[in-house]
């Protein structure tokens, strides 16, 4: 284990060169100008194209997007309840080599995630060891005591994760929080590309990219695969939504109309006998799977937050009889949380006695006296995060922050340290996009969706990349002006012999 | 499938069938209203429109005089009334948005798409032309709902539900239109006016499309008894009271057979479709056809709430 107030996960020369590298690494032309493989068509096709053809397909996407009715909800703001996603029309490219790096990467994560939360609710091996400290996950917000007494089927507790990834330069990809609760998105990963479809056909014609359309497929796989161990070979899987008010409640019914399978709110589900039905016209019909897309807190109104009107009476009682599976597990948040965070890379070699593929972003701890030392003298160069936060939400970041927000967080930190972290301001890559003003770089990251059942780990190659459009912004949060685009795993498409 | 996916998807068809309805009645009071009073009579056209939708307490609560402007304000766009067209778009919406996966795309993008463009419409003062507009994309939408709906729905209990919303609506909403109509509707005996009679009568037939089917069913001038039995009892005409009933007794069948079990909504629906069948326009003048039309919306009332029993719960 690192030494205490050292920054974990890197060293102290190679942050150096990641906070304050001038050259922004781009994912097309590199901090050269050289073309970089796998964009070689599409860069051709873009110089060939004229502008209005551009703005065209622009405004037919937004139309696309309009007519389907994909929206989301914005938290705080009256008027516009019902907004699309800005979606930029040039997509983003990662080679197959540099995928297949990333997929190992990402399934031995979520291999360890799902290994850590089965430790934190039992014995607590890398507590014993001395690796992971015991209050980090007994005093986690996220943890849920009771599932220290259920054993959810398969020992697997995240079915699906979102992993958010970052990355510096053609070499160093870092990972940049783990979403293991109920993450989001996957629908605009899949609307992109139908839309990319509609739109240019001619480079779907030219290149070879690899196909997202079969996730719904594995995830519904996935989730049979996980059913309780008395369901039918059929099991019936629901989808848990809190309603049409919700955010991402375009996903939640985009993704049941895919698997097929009921679209369910907590008034649909009652629970007799520690077992759960749903109402349906032909009378009460058992149900085996739910994947909810609920938070803990609200999902039983007798186990947790009593005034939820959301959840389903009873849930937890048939969850703990093992008569229904949960998805993803109750308290997986205990990972998802920025603490833990830091200890991921001791996490990966501890369960599966393997290096990390994917590394994480250098991180202080502020609940070690040093590490917070140092972020406090170094306010204005570090983004600061709250441990449990999330959507871009309570995060300060240095260089871009006014001198009353940093004091504020100043104040905030010496209050709380323990809760929170902070990293280096990160050089993202960017990738070019086509915004008002022309073709310009914006700054990138990228949420490839893991699947994990009993039956193994699927990733469908490629996965959300969102973009921050306002420019030299860093937050790429839809809910903060953040737009989305299409990400392409493309085969082949090298440099032409003799073209570098 | 759920019993909340039914109720939605029967609800969103009540609500389009309904906002259609109201855009003819509508166009119907605009047009006889812009008639000389010689020829449209002394009857208020803006009066029936109020008491056909079926909103005259609610009116009143808001408007003190039935005006042209007040009317088509009420039923056009007030959040005061809770069946105006515009809310009827909205609430079928929502519904829509909350049983998505029930719908197929193209009757999704056609409730999503309406929303949309109603929006657009500057519904307050609306003037003619505007107005006009506003109507067609109404009955259009409802149109390609219906017809979306007809060809992209798989046939199980999901398009049932959907027909079953759309024919007690439209019974209903037929029952009304005539009931308030029917003092213009004479027994056969009365001795028939002039061109007054005529464009009441034809209003109707107006108002439910039917005008030119009239003429190739009955090859007469259009008599009042005639107009009755057109929209009551004859099966060619698709938006008959009989023919909503032919339609409801199939759709509440098909449930039956896939569930396997039937209740009080099927025995109610085949009840009244009998009794339709059983009559003759005749008879119906003799015994009173305000009377006859009271008791069916009563008994189609009760086939609503049998069917909310039996499914929707």
């Amino acid at each position: 284990m690192a030494a205490k107030g050292q920054v974990q996960g890197q060293s102290q020369s190679q942050l150096q060169r990641l906070g304050q590298g001038p050259a922004i690494f781009d994912e097309m032309n590199g901090v050269d100008g050289v073309l970089r493989d796998g964009y070689h068509t599409l860069s051709r096709w873009l110089a060939d194209a004229p502008p209005e053809l551009l703005s065209n397909r622009k405004l037919e996407a937004e139309y696309f997007f309009r007519r389907i009715g994909i929206t989301f909800n914005v938290y705080g703001d009256a008027e516009g309840t019902e907004r699309i996603i800005p979606f930029d029309i040039v997509p983003r490219v990662l080679t197959m080599s540099e995928w297949d790096k990333l997929a190992k990467g990402l399934e031995q994560r979520v291999k360890a995630l799902n290994a850590f939360i089965g430790d934190a609710y039992g014995e607590r091996r890398i507590v014993k060891e001395g690796l992971v400290p015991e209050e980090l996950i007994l005093q986690n917000p996220a943890f849920q005591p009771a599932m220290t007494r259920i054993a959810p089927p398969g020992g697997i507790y995240v079915h699906i994760a979102g992993i958010d990834i970052v990355r510096v330069d053609p070499d160093t990809f870092y990972v940049l929080e783990d979403n293991a609760r109920t993450p989001s998105g996957v629908s605009y990963m899949l609307e992109n590309r139908e839309a990319m479809m509609r739109l240019f056909p001619e480079l779907f014609g030219k290149l070879k990219i690899a196909p997202v359309d079969n996730y719904t497929d594995n995830l519904l796989k996935t989730l049979k695969s996980v059913a309780p161990r008395g369901a039918s070979s059929e099991p019936v899987v629901v989808l848990l939504t809190p309603g049409p008010f919700n955010s991402a409640y375009y996903e939640h019914s985009f993704l049941a109309d895919k698997m097929g399978i009921e679209l369910v709110e907590g008034r649909d589900l009652f629970v007799r006998g520690n077992v759960v039905f749903m109402r349906t016209t032909e009378g009460p019909k058992r149900v085996d799977v739910i994947y909810r897309r609920i938070d803990d807190e609200f999902i039983d109104p007798l186990a947790f937050n009593p005034t939820s009107m959301l959840g389903v009476p009873g849930l937890m009682s048939a969850y703990a009889a093992g008569n229904v599976t949960i998805s993803n597990a109750i308290g997986t948040g205990v990972c998802d949380d920025k603490a833990i965070y830091s200890y991921m890379p001791e996490i990966v070699k501890f369960y599966l006695d393997e290096e990390p593929i994917l590394h994480n972003v250098p991180t202080w701890r502020c609940r070690e006296p040093d590490a917070l030392r140092y972020v406090l003298d170094h306010l204005s160069e570090l983004v600061v995060k709250e441990v449990n936060g999330s959507g871009g939400y309570g995060m300060l970041v240095g260089p871009h922050a006014t001198k009353e927000q940093i004091a504020t967080f100043r104040a905030k930190l010496i209050a709380h340290p323990e809760g929170f972290i902070a990293q280096p301001t990160l050089a993202l890559s960017t990738v070019p996009c086509f915004v008002d003003s022309g073709m310009a770089p914006r700054h990138v990251d990228l949420r490839p969706y893991v699947l994990c059942g009993a039956d193994g780990v699927r990733v469908v190659p490629g996965g959300l990349t969102r973009v921050a459009l306002k420019e030299g912004s860093l937050v790429v949060n839809s809910s903060q002006g953040g737009g989305t685009k299409d990400t392409w795993v493309v085969e082949g498409d090298l440099a032409p012999q003799g073209d570098r | 499938m759920l019993s909340r996916t039914a109720d939605s998807l029967y609800w969103l068809s009540r609500y389009i069938e309904r906002a259609e309805n109201l855009a003819r009645i509508l166009g119907v009071a605009e047009r006889l209203a812009t008639l000389p009073s010689a020829y449209a009579g002394a009857s208020s056209e803006w009066e029936s429109a109020i008491a056909t939708a079926g909103c005259g307490p609610a009116f009143f609560n808001n408007y003190g005089q039935v005006t042209r402007a007040n009317v088509i304000e009420f039923i056009v766009a007030s959040d005061a009334n809770s069946s105006s067209i515009r809310r009827c778009v909205e609430t079928a919406r929502t519904n829509a948005r909350s049983v998505r996966t029930a719908l197929t795309i193209e009757m999704w993008e056609i409730i999503n798409g309406l929303w949309h463009e109603v929006q657009k419409f500057k519904l307050k003062n609306i003037d003619p032309s505007q107005l006009a507009k506003f109507l067609t994309v109404i009955q259009e939408a409802s149109l390609r709902f219906d017809g979306a709906a007809y060809r992209t729905m798989l046939r199980t209990d999901h398009f049932r539900f959907q027909r079953i919303g759309m024919f007690l609506e439209r019974s209903d909403n037929i029952a009304r239109l005539m009931d308030v109509k029917y003092h213009v509707l004479l027994p056969e005996q009365e001795p028939v006016g002039g061109g007054l009679d005529y464009f009441q009568w034809s209003a109707i037939l107006r108002a439910v499309g039917a005008l030119t089917s009239y003429n190739w069913v009955y090859r007469d001038n259009v008599k009042p008894w005639l107009v009755a039995d057109f929209m009551i009892l004859r099966m060619e005409q698709p938006r008959s009271l009989i023919s909503s009933y032919d339609n409801l007794n199939r759709q509440l069948d098909g449930l039956a057979e896939q569930y396997g079990r039937q209740g009080q909504a099927q025995r109610l629906a085949r009840a009244t479709f009998a009794n339709l069948q059983n009559q003759n326009i005749d008879d119906l003048f003799q015994s009173g056809l305000h009377e006859f039309l009271t008791d069916f919306i009563t008994e189609n009332n009760a086939l609503g709430a049998a069917v909310t029993d039996q499914y929707l719960l």
